[in-house]
């Protein structure tokens, strides 16, 4: 099995040319990723790149993402496989003129050729070494979470009536969550761990000018600084990335050259989602001297 | 393209471990896995192999990568992540190619202090070259690092700064704050960032009072890196000192989830309290969940018998009507008397965080009088605003303010007892220390019998209850459950209990 990545810079060169910037240690526990085959369940307040983050390492390595989104009330049927039991009935009938015994034909219906795979399965039994995204994982209830267990530690799926089947390639698989609930012990264990924190102040800058075409040096530079500023103010919901980049953009749109305390108390709502905190960021960003609470 | 096609068949092993672990390393890592168990870590053997095995494929002497790799593999949580960063800062301190604690350098060092000896023994700096700064020179430099954000330029004043002015000595058995401490004081950041706004000030002319407040967020950003680096050139030399598994275990804290209300520091109260939204946050999703999840309705009849016609008739499949939601809704009332005053604080917090994730809650503090409360959490923007309206407004006081649980228990029983119906889950929180007034429990057994829970949340050890004053006892008997509630992470426990 080859490994993906030579070292963790060159990876982070390659995540760079697709426009994700990431750092030192996201690069280095996706490099340990691929090197360990193990999947990396990566945690972090929400918009600050997760989900993007797979997605744009399977754009690096040209391979395909299969992702399964997950949700309350996800079972088997849906994240592993599932028996096409319309395709089966019409097997058994189309059977029923002819001679058959039940023992051929039950043997039959249970094959590869009824069986539908879904995002999981189809991930293992994919020819080419994909990218497996497994998207907030922590909507499922903590009994499905075990229907992971196995494909996250052996990259195998047992399916009753056909036995085992095994990985062709060890997909590269990411989990996300939003930590809305605490994870099992057993498996966070199989993973590796990665917090995306908001990122420091060069790189959201660096973010802004490679995601917001025709911004100024200047402008990136006080976006980001504006925004770092009011994430430490205690608010309901601090910006994420993403939102720094609409507020970018509308900037942009807006034709400012420099923020000024108007136009920005004007454009709060576009980082800000609750009318309290923009009113409480808007007070903390006039008053000069305002000790951060 | 960057991923790399290695000719297919090269196997793993000739491929991977391009070095193996020394003796010396292994040893080194075992302590390290070692102390983090001892600081609270659950970390398990897989996780421990994991580790060896992730650093095998780090290139040797990255410490960056290297803290990542062990990182990636031994810590699950984020808030264990300052523990981690603790124990590998003293393990790996002195292994560093930047620390470069050589041979030489640490001749380099000693030369040094030998140097600063010499000078305070003859009280008058020679002054000049080098490392040897004049204490002015020191201040400038300061000043011109933190202006121009050289991180360099940072760590060499960390450096000079603790050699000069923390006085260490080795062997003294005194902790890294009070170096820090004394280093600190002699630096006058406060002064220096002044001087760093004054500065910007003239140089950039008129700035409006938003530019001010970036440029002041800018150096307080840059002062907190300086911050870190004196606090790393310390616990190096201490480590230096002392030895490595002594230094750990002086610097051990207990993890946020262990962290006790009753005496938590105030950094450490921030903390907590940012804890507090996720965890109400999680309450709140379970409840849910429960709520649709927990049992079906009653039969729908009409369905039933419509999906019956698909097998002629024959009711195979039963069909339920969607549960009937429970909407719960909660009585918070917690005692906010001096005894249990941290612990109120943090209440009034949680209750804050509570009422803003259910739609019926209603919050009661008490000492010897009780007042409802509800309304100062409503629509406010500052917490702090509403727990010091609280504080200060709240009729809670009937006699003399000391805890009279059963006279704010009868008050309470009086006033909203006819309110607590069988969908209210009531939460009663405090240490039950009543100053030998008359317990009156007889109003928490009528509370449990009208109200669908009663529970109640002890900030005291369980080794303390019913022990002088206390009287947790006799109420708890009438309670669907008592808890001892001093940390995070028995709230959490109580909070995946409740539902």
């Amino acid at each position: 099995m080859p490994f993906r990545f030579e070292d963790a810079a060159s990876l982070r060169d390659g995540l760079r040319r697709v426009d994700y910037l990431s750092d030192e240690g996201i690069a280095g526990v996706v490099y340990l990723a691929d090197r360990l085959q193990k999947p990396v369940l990566v945690e972090g307040p929400a918009g600050t790149g997760k989900t993007q983050l797979a997605k744009s390492v399977s754009e690096v390595l040209g391979t395909r993402l299969i992702r399964l989104q997950c949700y309350e009330g996800l079972d088997e049927a849906k994240a592993l496989y599932e028996w096409n039991y319309k395709k089966q009935l019409l097997r058994i009938q189309s059977d029923r003129s002819d001679e058959h015994d039940w023992a051929g034909v039950s043997e039959d219906i249970f094959s590869e050729e009824f069986l539908l795979t879904r995002p999981l399965l189809e991930a293992i039994s994919a020819p080419d070494p994909v990218v497996l995204l497994i998207d907030e994982v922590d909507r499922v209830e903590v009994e499905t979470e075990a229907l992971l267990l196995e494909i996250l530690s052996d990259y195998q799926v047992s399916i009753p009536e056909l036995g085992t089947i095994e990985a062709k390639q060890i997909p590269l698989v990411f989990l996300t969550s939003n930590n809305t609930r605490e994870l099992s012990e057993a498996l966070k264990r199989r993973c590796l761990y990665l917090h995306v924190d908001y990122p420091d102040l060069e790189r959201e800058k660096e973010i802004v000018l490679t995601k917001v075409p025709g911004i100024t040096e200047n402008l990136a530079d006080q976006v980001a600084r504006v925004v770092r500023s009011i994430r430490q103010v205690e608010l309901k919901k601090a910006p994420s990335v993403s939102e720094t980049i609409d507020w970018a953009k509308t900037l942009v749109l807006l034709g400012v050259e420099k923020i000024e305390e108007q136009t920005a108390s004007d454009t709060l709502n576009i980082l800000l989602k609750y009318q309290s905190d923009i009113r409480k960021a808007a007070k903390e960003l006039v008053t000069a001297d305002g000790v951060s609470v | 393209m960057t991923a790399t096609s290695i000719p297919e068949g090269s196997g793993r092993s000739a491929e991977a471990a391009p070095w193996e672990l020394g003796d010396a390393l292994l040893e080194l890592l075992n302590g390290f896995i070692i102390e983090l168990r001892a600081a609270g870590l659950p970390v398990s053997l897989t996780e421990n192999l994991d580790a060896l095995e992730a650093v095998k494929h780090i290139p040797i002497g990255d410490r960056e990568s290297f803290k990542y790799a062990l990182g990636a593999t031994l810590v699950k949580r984020h808030n264990h992540w300052k523990a981690f960063e603790t124990v590998f800062e003293v393990y790996f301190s002195l292994r560093g190619r930047e620390y470069a604690i050589g041979e030489d350098s640490e001749r380099l060092d000693l030369e040094d202090g030998e140097l600063d000896d010499a000078r305070a023994g003859d009280q008058q700096g020679a002054g000049g070259a080098g490392e040897n700064l004049s204490p002015e020179e020191l201040a400038e430099m300061l000043f011109q690092s933190l202006m121009r954000g050289d991180s360099q330029m940072m760590k060499g004043v960390a450096r000079q700064a603790v050699r000069r002015f923390a006085g260490m000595e080795p062997g003294r058995p005194v902790g890294g704050t009070y170096y820090l401490y004394r280093t600190l004081r002699n630096l006058d950041l406060d002064g220096v960032l002044e001087r760093l706004l004054q500065q910007a000030q003239d140089t950039q002319g008129e700035a409006s009072e938003m530019d001010q407040r970036l440029w002041r967020d800018e150096y307080q950003h840059r002062i907190g890196r300086l911050h870190k680096e004196i606090e790393a050139e310390i616990r190096r030399r201490l480590v230096a000192d002392r030895g490595i598994e002594a230094m750990a275990k002086t610097l051990r804290r207990p993890l946020p989830e262990d962290v006790d209300f009753m005496h938590a520091s105030r950094e450490e109260m921030v903390n907590l309290r940012k804890a507090i939204y996720p965890l109400t946050r999680k309450l709140a999703a379970r409840l849910q969940r429960k709520r649709r999840h927990g049992r079906r309705g009653p039969l729908d009849f009409r369905r039933t018998v419509r999906a019956s016609l698909s097998y002629g008739g024959v009711p195979v499949e039963p069909k339920f009507r969607n549960p009937n939601p429970h909407k719960p809704e909660i009585f918070v009332i917690a005692d906010i008397s001096g005894s249990v005053a941290a612990f109120a604080r943090f209440t009034l917090h949680l209750v804050y965080a509570i009422s803003g994730q259910f739609s019926r809650v209603r919050s009661f503090v008490f000492i010897d009088g009780l007042d409802e409360v509800t309304p100062y959490f409503e629509g406010v923007e500052d917490i702090n605003e509403a727990v010091h309206r609280v504080n200060t407004e709240a009729d809670v006081v009937w006699v003399d303010g000391h805890s009279d649980y059963g006279h704010a228990l009868g008050v309470f029983w009086q006033k909203y007892g006819p309110d607590i119906g069988p969908r209210t889950s009531v939460m009663i929180l405090g240490d039950a220390r009543n100053n030998y007034h008359a317990a009156e429990s007889w109003i928490v057994k009528e509370m449990q019998d009208k109200a669908r829970h009663v529970y109640w949340l002890n900030p005291e050890p369980r080794s303390y209850w019913d022990t002088g004053d206390s009287i947790v006892g006799e109420y708890a008997r009438h309670c669907d459950g008592s808890f001892e509630v001093r940390n995070l992470r028995q709230l959490e426990a109580f909070v995946e209990n409740l539902v």
